[in-house]
């Protein structure tokens, strides 16, 4: 594609699916070759504003993608194989759908004559993936390639976001047509609402304002729909107490005294307390996932809801609410800034204050206390010191299990996006390649995975496909040889019957790392912890994998069982 | 509470198993769906009879509308309303009495015999549910061969109307 063809020439499909990723403006494509998709590889082997990234694994290249989108503003984008390839993407795909990534997925297919025929490599990828995807298309003719292209950056990007996938035939990329790449594209089928009702707006906030005793409870749309400064203002205008979700953490800074950190299965206690205490809840781009509210039938018992989201499927879903604002919460906390003084009715300042003594009587609880003398390594104090020695500015990128937690308590998230992890599947394996499409997108950044000895597994292969690409993450593997999380509940609910949660046989990670062309470290007393991520820190342009031999019997605190309300917490 | 839903969608393959994948993997009840291309060939019309309570009824209007294929949706339910359902049945008449009888109950009915064979009738019908639950009862004194129901459509009276 060195020469750019005459306006009404005719060029390969293949041709046209890279003019279509760069007019969308796509720099870097995460992938892995097969035959179904060679003719596209052709293309882009011929062309050099588009970078593909090879990866070890399809899972990799879906969760590196999201990785890449989760720590920025841009869609990620995958290509696959047919049959092997796009199975092996269905669990990156599965984890974007939960927690609505903006991605768009490009699967190779057999050839539109052999569709059916269970001809060599071919699976029923459109049918495979349909359950977890926002949409799926399969292109049968090459004349639609460019605008279902069009159509699935838009679907992917707009609304309430997800992954897109678009199934494309071997022979469709080798078709001619003239390429045309439509500028806006409309469907009559899908028109998201961005601007809220502004009756229920002002309603809202009547509601709002009148609060005793308010407790604002925001999440991952906030992130997603990049609300956070928006956020900022209108919680700080209001004075009251803000408590996020897992996915919601940076949409308002940790640092901030109006923040009482997380709420949930593994919230501190403020947070669940005020939850449970609230009259009035505003409940700001999040889903009332289980995990959230406990108990459904305890959930907030003495609270009127306010929640804004853009999809009107989460709005009464789970929990009854009673003011709904379907729209883009950007543009909803920006109307309510602007209303909120001509409002007639404003907070009692004296019965907000009375509310905070209540929060701070909660807060001198010191829930996440832990044993800080303690010979062994403890994994709050190695995330912790993280956070100072990265001055809390960090990409964090965690896999899944009580590591994840524990940097979802202990690093304070002052920034939107930095926080990478997944929150909806709990998808383990993605820590590492989250970190390497953080890295693609912020190149010069501290790019950090707090993972588990367990879930580093389930994905190490891409190690080298960081070798290749020189991606200096910093690995700090929260060793404790455990499955810890579920060891954790063996221990409280199943009377210690520990079934396959110890992770025996496991690898030297500093061999293993090294072997990789890597830096291993091997951390065992707490006195080297903070020198060891210093220097890990120093190596700028190296990967360095600290493996931290960690406490085994240590739990995450405050937990709120299953089954309980979010005032039922058991704490160390 | 048994609601019928209509909604247009995309003429599109796939646009059908998007819906009733959604009805299995969410869990939800259903009872019937008709669907077919209408006077707008990009277009099909699908009808579904399901059962839930207030919410879940509220999250099915909310997740089919969410589906990309998903054009327009109407709840038929509050409105006034027609509800039709088409059904041929295959009896075994063997003798004369037989013959009339069946005859006989397709007139009550406002039925048609559409299908003559030395021992069988094939008999059509049209209307609610329960008047062809009903018909079917009164053949209780038959073999019947064969029963094929079309599964509901519905179109709401007056001004009220589903299009784009
Ligand atoms: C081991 C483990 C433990 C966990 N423990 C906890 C826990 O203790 N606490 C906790 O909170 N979570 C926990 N989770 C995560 C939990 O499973 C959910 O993923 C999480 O609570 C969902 O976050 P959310 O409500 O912010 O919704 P998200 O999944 O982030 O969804 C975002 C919501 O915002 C809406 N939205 C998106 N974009 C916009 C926009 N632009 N404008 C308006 N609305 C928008 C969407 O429609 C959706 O409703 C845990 C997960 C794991 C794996
Ligand atoms: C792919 C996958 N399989 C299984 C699980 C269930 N699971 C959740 S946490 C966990 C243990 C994780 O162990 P590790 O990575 O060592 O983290 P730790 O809890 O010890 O910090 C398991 C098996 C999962 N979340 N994902
Ligand atoms: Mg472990």
């Amino acid at each position: 594609m060195s020469e750019t063809p005459a306006k009404s020439a005719a060029i390969t499909g293949a041709e046209i699916f890279v003019r279509c990723l760069q007019e969308e403006g796509v720099e870097v494509v995460f992938g892995y070759p097969g035959g179904a998709v060679l003719h596209i590889y052709d293309a882009l082997y011929r062309q050099d504003k588009i970078a593909h990234i090879l990866v070890r694994h399809e899972q990799g290249a879906i969760h590196a993608a999201e990785g890449y989108a989760k720590s920025s503003d841009r869609c990620g984008v995958a290509l696959v194989t047919s049959g092997p390839g796009a199975t092996n993407a269905v669990t990156g795909i599965a984890d974007a759908y939960m927690d609505s990534v903006p991605l768009v997925v490009f699967s190779g297919q057999v050839p539109t004559h052999l569709i059916g025929n269970d001809a060599f490599q071919e699976v029923d990828t459109v049918g495979i993936t349909r359950p977890c995807v926002k949409h799926n298309f399969l292109v049968k003719d090459v004349k639609d390639l460019a605008t279902t292209i069009k159509k699935a950056f838009y679907v992917a990007t707009s609304g309430r976001p997800g992954p897109v996938l678009v199934d494309i035939p071997k022979d469709v990329t080798a078709q001619t047509a003239v390429f045309e790449y439509p500028k806006q594209i409309k469907m009559r089928s899908y028109n998201p609402t961005t601007r809220g009702h502004s009756g229920q707006i002002r309603k809202a906030l009547e509601l709002i304002l009148s609060a005793k005793k308010p407790m604002l409870y925001t999440g991952g749309g906030v992130i997603l729909g990049r609300a956070s400064e928006a956020l900022t203002e209108f919680t700080r205008k209001l004075g009251y107490p803000i408590t996020n979700t897992l996915m919601g953490l940076g949409g308002y800074p940790a640092s901030d005294r109006q923040f009482v950190g997380m709420l949930g299965m593994h919230g501190t206690y403020e947070a669940n307390m005020g939850m449970h205490h609230a009259d009035v809840l505003i409940a700001i781009g999040v889903r009332f996932d289980d995990r959230v509210t406990g108990n459904i039938e305890k959930f907030c018992p003495y609270a009127k809801i306010v929640h804004i989201d853009v999809d009107p499927a989460s709005i009464s879903k789970n929990v009854k609410v009673d003011i709904p604002i379907v729209g883009q919460v950007e543009p909803i906390l920006r109307e309510m800034v602007r209303e909120m003084d001509n409002m007639p009715d404003q907070p009692d300042q004296d019965t907000l204050a009375g509310w905070w003594r209540q929060i701070e009587e909660w807060r001198a609880k010191d829930c996440l206390k832990y044993d800080r003398s303690s010979p062994i390594i403890k994994p709050q104090y190695v995330v912790q010191k993280l956070w100072e020695l990265t001055g809390g500015d960090a990409f964090v990128t965690s896999d899944v299990g009580q590591h994840q937690m524990w940097a979802a308590q202990f690093y304070g998230f002052d920034k939107p996006n930095r926080w990478i992890n997944s929150g909806g599947l709990g998808t383990m394996g993605v820590g590492l390649p989250f970190a390497m499409g953080a890295q693609f997108a912020h190149p010069d950044a501290t790019v950090t995975c707090v993972t588990g000895e367990a879930s580093i597994q389930m994905c190490i292969q891409e190690l080298s496909t960081c070798l290749q690409y020189h991606l200096p993450i910093k690995i700090l593997n929260l060793n404790n040889r455990y499955l810890g999380m579920v060891r954790q509940w063996q221990e409280f609910f199943y009377q210690g019957r520990y079934a396959m949660s110890y992770m025996d046989a496991l690898p030297d990670f500093v061999k293993l790392a090294e072997s990789y062309g890597h830096v291993g470290m091997r951390i065992e007393e707490p006195g080297d912890v903070e020198g060891a991520i210093r220097e890990a820190l120093a190596l700028k342009d190296r990967l360095v994998f600290m493996d931290f031999i960690t406490d085994q019997t240590e739990n995450v605190y405050p937990m709120i069982p299953a089954g309980a309300g979010q005032n039922e917490m058991i704490l160390l | 509470m048994r609601h019928i839903i209509s909604l247009l969608l995309e003429n599109e393959s796939g646009a059908l198993s998007r819906v009733s994948g959604l009805f299995s993997a969410r869990g939800y009840n259903i009872e019937s769906l008709t669907v077919a291309p209408t006077d707008d060939p990009s277009l099909s019309r699908m009808t579904i009879v399901t059962s839930g309570s207030e919410q879940i009824i509220e999250q099915i209007t909310k997740q089919l509308n969410k589906l990309i294929d998903v054009v327009r949706l109407i709840d038929l339910t509050p409105h006034r309303h027609i509800e039709r359902e088409m059904m041929l049945v295959k009896v075994k008449v063997t003798d004369n009495t037989g013959r009339e009888e069946a005859k006989r109950l397709t007139d009550i009915f406002r039925g048609n015999i559409v299908d003559v064979s030395q021992e069988t009738y094939v008999i059509e019908l049209t209307g609610h549910g329960s008047k062809l639950d009903s018909f079917l009862e009164a053949l209780q004194g038959f073999p019947v061969m064969e029963v094929v129901r079309s599964g509901v459509m519905g179109i709401a009276r007056g001004e009220v109307a589903l299009h784009l």
